[in-house]
């Protein structure tokens, strides 16, 4: 039995935002290429605007903060146990970071949620 | 520990306010330098402001500390004024000059011929007010803003109607926060004129995502508001009025509740006024004429009125542009009457009694503070030749603003004395703070001599300055956050080249002026009193991080005026003429203002001018908040410029093909008073009859040759269309920046502002 078996099998991360809060601030985007070292018009996560027309005529707007080919989950900073840096300045405090299994449990009881597995 | 080291930066905790994040939030940060160098900031999940989170601005402070065009050197210019010509000159050379040709003024015409003018109201306006009164002027003010229409209406109208500000609780005065046993969390937030996308945490002291911390917590959200932003689009319950017609939505809002007894009748019996008095007043009004008014249906004015009454407890939010409505004071006092009239003051989780904690201002700026510093006697001497004081009772009693309209009108005609000088701190006049920008640009062009000190070269300081001075941006200043909840130090830990703190420059050159209003041997020694009262020198604010009041002290909700904590002479009850809270306020009686809330119309409107309206059917709302930017600030920080490239007018998609507009297409906008380009932005998210405008926009990256137009600003500054001189009966409020009446059509091939 090879020695690193369980790190083989250390669950695949991911990111949950709750998208009933999110309020499209900005600030993962701009944490992010602070973190990272990132130029304008390059970024781990890219934010999302729609707007949709609500029954009642009204409109609903919902942002999703998208995860782009250059997130690595703040590796860097998840393996000194904080969080991802996009994570730790949401404003709304609606962006969430844990093992894929237990964020979809979270879905399981709540609407409005949507899961990323950038790797 | 404010200061440590961790692999290899040196961090250091402070709080954030100032040009740099911009903003009124009091976020704490963890700022990383590396050679001297600012190159990281975290949120301090320690400080109980926002526990770690943060704001785009902060997070892009390293773009801001180190641009490449920030002011690094003072200078002086070298050609005529607006040549875009200017030589570096020593700090000594800047203020020698500054010292011999203000002295000169000051001997020619008198000290008061000389204005003060800052812009935002942050720390800088400590020290400009202090250098104005150490030189001897009254004239201090919000430099282009009519109306002085940003807070201080809010202010002018809680402290006259019960004798002080509030804010929406958001258990902000408590360590634990939310955890704290003695908060409630709001069962209704009445979010009203605001927008928490735009400002975050920047507009009024506290975090816009307040709210959603308190909606996570169960809070439902009626939202007052003629634009469907996110609030809108979550909100339980949403008002869509039509612009500058709160007060009379707020009043048909009191009838329903008293005329359906849905008042608290124990805090109304107990802690307020003339109540039957207001009674009369609502009697008098039908709910169908409001709704014609307000283009909010009358079931929906009672449903709100009805589930704002019925929750114990309810919080108001409200916004600036309140401040913009024609008779500010008094639609804020038919807001504030919604609080007493439900017994949601200084309550758990409704709007609580704020003041600065344990009384710490770094300087004061109300009269009975500024009385407290310097005397009676000088306060008088003062107000002989404030501008305002003598035409407005609120100027003199209340806030020692000159007025910023008189100001303009009296720079122009020379009545009653001659205006000859402007010190400009941080206030970007021309392309964000005044109104008519073009009738500031010639009047102060015309004047003998001009400062301007701040941290970037602005439109402003290339039209009118003589001198320029580099100012020190956060994380390069000594200062201290002191009208919000908690009570933040600011301190200085790096520098960009020669640039100086405000204080530092205006306290150099307060003792060259005037040597006897300095008595402190440095500025160091001046924070150390002012904080004292708090219990704390300079340093150990540093050193705590921050400082919040502890329970009991009249810094401190609750239900302070059941306790003789609010009162000067320690009796229960509010800081008013009655001891109450004032439905028919005797403040405004005295003045000679409406002593009860009501609606004025606009200007221009559909009512107040249907003629125009046919010519003009649009109304704008400018002054749009967008999270990125901070009024005229960061469009050169490439980060958050990205983010918010153009200069937008957002219009609904009827109105855009009704006059051939498609989105991305340059529009002109054109009012009773004047024009202005924006690029369309084309959403469902705006009223079929209203424009959205941000303001504060001109293009860094123009670069300035002397043409006249610097970065662009006569293009694109939307306050041409804004006039000056309407402002408020009460002399505070109605800036017009919501209501004026336009047209708009496509601008012609060729005729589109490039950014070449």
């Amino acid at each position: 039995m090879p020695r690193d078996f369980a790190s083989k099998r250390s669950p695949r991360k991911g990111l949950l935002i709750d998208y009933d809060y999110c309020t499209g601030c900005h600030s993962c985007e701009v944490a992010c290429k602070q973190e990272h070292d990132y130029p304008a018009g390059k970024g781990g996560i890219h934010l999302s605007e729609i707007i949709t027309e609500k029954p009642d005529g009204t409109y609903r707007i919902d942002y999703i903060p998208f995860t782009t080919m250059y997130c690595d989950l703040c590796a860097g900073r998840t393996a000194n146990g904080l969080q991802p840096a996009c994570v730790k300045h949401c404003q709304a405090a609606t962006m969430f970071y844990g093992d894929v299994a237990d964020l979809a449990k979270i879905m399981e009881d709540k609407p409005h949620h949507v899961l990323l597995t950038p790797r | 520990m404010h200061e440590y080291e961790e692999d290899g930066y040196q961090v250091y905790k402070m709080g954030l306010w100032s040009p740099g994040p911009g903003c009124h939030g009091g976020c704490g940060a963890e700022v990383y330098l590396k050679d001297g160098k600012v190159v990281k900031v975290e949120g301090d999940e320690d400080h109980p402001y926002h526990q770690g989170r943060l704001c785009p601005r902060a997070l892009a402070l390293r773009q801001y500390i180190h641009h490449p065009d920030r002011l690094k050197y003072p200078m002086k210019r070298a050609g005529e004024r607006g040549s875009g010509k200017w030589e570096r000159i020593s700090w000594d050379e800047a203020l020698d000059t500054c010292e011999q040709k203000m002295r000169d003024i000051r001997e020619k015409y008198g000290a008061e011929s000389m204005v003060f003018g800052q812009g935002t109201g942050r720390d800088s306006g400590g020290p400009i007010i202090f250098l104005a009164y150490a030189y001897g002027s009254p004239n201090w003010t919000l430099f282009g803003l009519s109306g002085i229409a940003c807070f201080t209406p809010r202010l002018a109208a809680c402290t006259m109607v019960m004798g002080d500000m509030t804010f929406p609780d958001a258990a902000q005065f408590f360590p634990a926060r939310y955890d704290d046993p003695d908060w409630k969390c709001p069962e209704v937030i009445l979010s009203w004129a605001r927008n928490l996308q735009g400002s975050q945490c920047a507009d009024h002291y506290f975090s816009g995502h307040y709210v959603i911390d308190m909606m996570k917590r169960g809070a439902k959200l009626i939202v007052v508001d003629p634009y469907n932003g996110w609030e809108a689009s979550r909100a339980d319950l949403w008002l869509r009025l039509r612009p500058g017609t709160d007060g009379a939505l707020a009043m048909g809002m009191i009838k329903v509740i008293i005329e359906e007894g849905l008042y608290d009748q124990d805090f109304v019996e107990k802690w307020t006024f003339g109540f039957d008095k207001l009674k009369d007043e609502v009697a008098t009004q039908s709910l169908d004429e409001i709704a014609q008014i307000t283009w909010v249906p009358v079931e929906k004015i009672v449903e709100a009125a009805r589930m704002y009454a019925a929750a114990k407890p309810a919080q108001m939010r409200f916004g600036q542009p309140l401040d913009s409505n024609a008779e500010a004071v008094a639609s804020i006092h038919a807001l504030a009457s919604l609080w007493a009239l439900t017994g949601n003051i200084d309550n758990p989780g409704g709007n609580v009694i704020s003041r600065p904690v344990k009384g710490v201002t770094v300087y004061p700026y109300s009269t009975v503070e500024v009385i407290q510093l310097y005397g009676q006697e000088f306060v008088d001497k003062m107000n002989e030749k404030r501008i305002g004081a003598d035409k407005y009772p609120l100027v003199k009693n209340f806030r020692s603003w000159a007025m910023s309209d008189d100001v303009l009108e009296q720079m122009e005609t020379g009545k009653p004395y001659p205006i000859k000088g402007l010190w400009c701190q941080t206030n970007n006049f021309l392309a964000g703070t005044a109104q008519d920008p073009r009738r500031h640009y010639e009047a102060v062009r015309k004047l003998d001599f001009n400062v301007v000190v701040d941290t970037f070269m602005t439109p402003t300081a290339q039209a009118i300055a003589d001198i320029v001075q580099p100012a020190g941006a956060i994380t390069e200043k000594d200062s201290a956050f002191t009208t919000g909840i908690p009570l933040n130090p600011i301190y200085k830990v790096a520098e960009t080249e020669e640039a100086r703190m405000d204080w530092e420059i205006n306290f150099e050159l307060a003792k060259r002026l005037n040597p006897q209003a300095v008595p402190w041997p440095n500025v160091r020694a001046l924070f150390d009193q002012r904080l004292s009262v708090a219990g704390h020198s300079f340093d150990s604010l540093v050193e705590a991080g921050w400082a919040l009041a502890p329970k009991g002290d009249p810094t401190c909700p609750y239900n302070r005026h059941e306790k003789g904590l609010l009162r000067p002479d320690g009796q229960p009850g509010f800081r008013t003429p009655s001891g109450k809270f004032e439905f028919y306020s005797q403040k405004f009686e005295e003045y000679g203002l409406n002593p009860l809330p009501h609606h004025v119309e606009p200007l221009e409107s559909e009512i107040s001018t249907p003629e125009i309206h046919k010519e003009y059917p649009l109304i704008l709302c400018t002054g749009r908040r967008v999270g990125v930017m901070f009024h005229s600030e960061h469009r050169m920080i490439p980060w958050l410029r990205e983010i918010n490239p153009d200069p937008p007018v957002e219009i609904h998609p009827d109105t855009a093909a009704k006059y051939g507009i498609k989105d991305g297409d340059w529009v002109l906008l054109e009012g009773t008073y004047g024009k202005a380009k924006r690029k369309a932005k084309v959403t469902p998210l705006t009223h079929p009859e209203v424009v959205v405008a941000q303001h504060g926009w001109w293009i860094p990256e123009a670069r300035y040759e002397g043409d006249g137009n610097p970065y662009k600003v006569w293009d694109i500054n939307i306050n041409q269309l804004i006039p000056m001189g309407h402002n408020s009966k009460s002399g505070f409020g109605g800036a017009l920046t919501k209501t004026m009446l336009c047209r708009i059509s496509k601008v012609k091939e060729g005729e589109e502002v490039s950014y070449a």
